[in-house]
């Protein structure tokens, strides 16, 4: 497999401007204040709306190093950045001629050419940058651990376009790997192949196909086989929302409360998406879903949604955390835990999967509609363990109006300002009591750690 | 011997085909046959060679370990004298054959040597080679005086480095300036006057009449009845494509191999790239854009066509590029210095200079001298047609900056 790097990137919508990253970059390579001799340069656009960047992509196919006569310029196989050998250097600017990018200039005072080498894996920019307009984006290192890993599905599973589901289990088994069994009562995932596949199921471990009141407790009870035989395997479940929290929750909470020794991943779609888009238990307020239709009586789904992982954490299970598919890096984090966890307790992990098919938004913004259900305190990003109590993982200070999300998608296209406006108080509602649960942990946390 | 993928030369052109074909066959026979004895270098590395900044051995564009993790055969001394297309063979100078079903000439260029009465009994230098340029060097270390024929962008190299080394040197050239195919009279003369604060004499639109031996070296006499006597004569008055051994093979040539917008030739399965090949001019018509990064962007055309990547994107037209030090001092050149219809803004200070071509609000052509633009994003202006006219009074006072916010938001 190929390797990924590590790069800076750049929001533009977040920058007002202010230069401090041209400046810390000047100080750090010319040990000046003045912005000319920094690598990166930020520009006010020629047609007045905002700013642009100017600044070395460390590319794939670098022209520079293809115009580089000398061999000074070489692509670093580890980092990715594209390194500069002074001593090789004959100075021909050819390397300015491949670039589009002015991220490789010639600087009259030293006599040579400079570019942005990312400060060796720390950039000053990003450090000295007030708004969170620079990012050091490491998500690189989820690739090169885990793209050899095998994939434990086979090919070409039957997800609606755009469905991150097929993402997040191939993702999921890839780290979980070949020593589990998997169970999946009714819904997407079995539905696009993984236990009905040309007549066998569509995943390369033991898998079955339990029933959505018994998933939980059928799949402690074949774990706990499988101990008595001697062999220590992982004990997932991909469960949807519905044989989680509606007719699968008995068996859910049963485990929790005996934290049987499984990992319990819920894929919340926020309705019956399989079998015709009806509402569920955790199907937000407002939502048109074919059992909450918009018309004369009623404006989508009258009532709230439950919280299901916040319920989960009142089982005192060993281990409950949220994530989107949108922040893979912090589901990989919490994947790594839950799945240790997993060995002697019950883990549970609550991953949103917007639908385009049922909420009705185009396929290829599925990931867009993911990232902005956490910019917008829609869904928050947290975890939580008894010992440690609640922590968010994902900061949920300066989120965007709700609407922004809400917008985005069909089902809330009926909604009028007034439902909008209390959607926005449930999540700030939401949010406020998040935020005194994780201030409650810390008041705890020296009570735990004795 | 056969390859399926098949590739005469070993510079720029060529090791950017192999890249390209490598990115979509990653196993497919791969072979470069290159008529040099030595892993690849570039031809613009040379005058660095002459003057002992770079290493001969420094200056390697790929290694051994490079063609063996690549899985590309890499034969070094390989003469290739005749194509026959019909057979999809190349014939060595050897007699080995090589049979091939996706060929590239990327032959590169052969210094001209001018007619001139008495050059063929007098020692003369010429530096294409990286013998050349290793006997260049030693023949410097021993000489005290110099001529150079034709004050192009190696004789000028050459020059400067000579006079670094206390030479006394002599530049000839028909052109009434120097470099006279990159820049304008105004930015030659600059480039010519620091010359001769050095040292160097600058002889313009002047030529060899005839020239004879004198001892070890060479006494010249000029167009105007003048002589000039020197240990060492360095001919430098262009290059032309290799393209001898094609002669018999109905390829059709002009000033070069021409090719199609895919770098194709009229031969099924032929390409040709670099400075063997004659392309379509950005301004119109075929020309032979001898250029390094002409040869990238042509190379990666070819190999991309060859290994049939769907990705493949036609050349845009060649457009004049260069960037060119001398004595500390930059100068850099994009695109036309002139042209109908055009409008000229010139700027610089006592020390510096500016010309910029405008033609309807897009630009044409920028030469600079210690006034550093980007040539990368210049060339991408004139390529993608920016409209310069919202912007045309800050591109014309600032178009470094201006140049960087254009293209910063362009280039999505």
């Amino acid at each position: 497999m190929g390797k990924c790097f590590n790069t800076l990137q750049f929001h533009a919508s977040r920058c007002d401007g202010c230069g401090d990253c041209m400046t810390a970059c000047a100080q750090a390579k010319a040990q000046t204040d003045d912005r000319r001799y920094s690598r990166i340069q930020i520009l006010p656009r020629t047609d007045g709306e905002g700013v642009e960047l100017a600044l070395c992509r460390q590319c794939a196919d670098p022209i520079c190093v293809m115009n580089c006569p000398s061999g000074a310029l070489t692509k670093n196989a580890d980092s990715g950045v594209i390194d500069w050998a002074g001593g090789k250097c004959v100075n021909c600017l050819l390397c300015t001629a491949g670039c589009s990018y002015a991220g490789i200039v010639y600087d009259a005072e030293v006599g040579h050419v400079t570019k942005c080498d990312q400060c060796d894996g720390d950039p000053a920019c990003v450090k000295a940058c007030p708004n969170e307009a620079l990012e050091y984006r490491t998500a690189a290192r989820i690739f090169n651990e885990y793209a050899d890993m095998e994939d434990m599905f086979c090919r070409g599973l039957s997800a609606c376009h755009g469905c991150n589901s097929e993402l997040l289990i191939r993702h999921t088994m890839r780290m979980v790997g070949p020593d589990s069994v998997v169970a999946c009562p009714p819904g997407c995932i079995p539905g696009m192949g993984t236990v009905g596949y040309n007549g066998q199921t569509g995943a390369k471990v033991p898998t079955f196909h339990s029933l959505l009141t018994n998933t939980a407790t059928m799949l402690a009870g074949v774990k706990l086989q499988f101990k008595r035989k001697g062999r220590e395997v992982t004990a997932l479940a991909l469960s949807g929302d519905g044989g989680t929290s509606d007719a699968g929750f008995q068996s859910v909470s049963g485990a929790a409360e005996r934290n049987d020794p499984i990992l319990f991943i819920c894929v919340d779609n926020e309705g019956y998406m399989n079998t015709g888009m009806q509402s569920s238990g955790v199907t937000p307020y407002g939502s048109w879903t074919s059992t909450t239709p918009v018309g004369g009586e009623m404006q989508g789904k009258r009532t709230e949604s439950k919280n299901l992982p916040i319920i989960m954490t009142m089982h005192n299970c060993s281990y409950v955390a949220t994530a989107s598919t949108a922040f893979l890096e912090d589901y990989y984090e919490k994947l790594k835990k839950a799945i240790e966890v997993a060995k002697t307790g019950m883990a549970y992990l609550h991953v949103h999967a917007p639908c385009p098919t049922g909420w009705r938004f185009p396929s290829g913004m599925t990931t867009e509609v993911c990232r902005m259900q956490v910019r917008t305190n829609f869904i928050a990003l947290w975890e939580y363990d008894p010992a440690n109590g609640l922590r968010f993982t994902h900061s949920v200070d300066k989120p965007q109006p709700v609407v922004d999300y809400l917008k985005m998608i069909g089902k809330y296209r009926h909604l009028s300002e007034k439902q909008v406006s209390h959607i926005q108080h449930t999540v700030d509602d939401k949010i406020a009591y998040l935020r005194q649960l994780t201030q409650v942990a810390a008041e705890r946390r020296p009570v735990a750690a004795r | 011997m056969q390859s399926k993928y098949l590739i005469v030369g070993s510079s720029h052109a060529a090791l950017e085909a192999a890249t390209a074909i490598r990115l979509i066959d990653a196993d497919g026979a791969l072979t470069l046959l290159t008529r040099d004895a030595r892993l690849p270098y570039s031809p613009t590395i040379l005058p660095y060679v002459v003057s002992g900044r770079s290493q001969p051995d420094n200056v390697v564009l790929r290694d051994e370990a490079y063609f063996k993790d690549n899985k590309i055969a890499f034969v070094p001394g390989a003469d290739v004298v005749a194509l026959d297309p019909a057979q999809s063979r190349l014939r060595l100078a050897s007699g080995e054959t090589w049979q091939y079903e996706r060929l590239l000439i990327a032959t590169g260029a052969a210094p001209m040597l001018p007619k001139v009465a008495g050059l063929k009994d007098v020692p003369f230098h010429v530096l294409r080679s990286m013998d050349d340029a290793i006997n260049l060097r030693q023949a410097i270390g021993q000489a005290r005086s110099a001529i150079v024929l034709g004050a192009g962008l190696i004789g000028m190299h050459a020059a400067e480095n000579m006079a670094k080394a206390k030479i006394a040197v002599t530049v000839v050239e028909l052109q009434p300036h120097a470099l006279a195919g990159y820049f304008e009279p105004k930015a030659s003369a600059i480039i010519e006057r620091t010359f001769a604060r050095n040292g160097v004499t600058m002889l313009m639109g002047q030529t060899f009449q005839s020239v004879q031996r004198q001892g070890a070296g060479c006494l010249a006499t000029l167009a105007d009845g003048t002589t000039v006597a020197a240990d060492l004569l360095l001919v430098c008055t262009g290059v032309k494509p290799n393209t001898g051994f094609l002669d018999a093979s109905g390829i059709e040539t002009d000033a070069g191999i021409l090719v199609d917008d895919l770098m194709r030739t009229n031969l099924p399965n032929v390409w040709a790239a670099g400075d063997v090949a004659q392309a379509r001019g950005f301004w119109g018509g075929k020309v032979v854009n001898g250029i390094l990064p002409n040869a990238v962007e042509q190379g990666r055309i070819a190999g991309a066509g060859m290994a049939d990547d769907a990705g493949v994107q036609p050349f845009p037209g060649a457009v004049p590029l260069n960037t060119y030090s001398f004595f500390g001092q930059q100068a850099i050149s994009v695109g036309r210095s002139g042209g109908p219809g055009s409008e000229v803004a010139e700027g610089g200070s006592e020390d510096s200079y500016r010309h910029i071509v405008l033609k309807d609000g897009h630009l044409v052509g920028i030469a600079t001298i210690n006034d550093f633009v980007d040539a990368g994003i210049m060339w991408q202006l004139i390529l993608r047609g920016t409209d310069l006219s919202p912007v045309k009074a800050e591109f014309i006072a600032n178009p470094q900056l201006t140049g960087r916010r254009l293209m910063s938001q362009l280039w999505r």
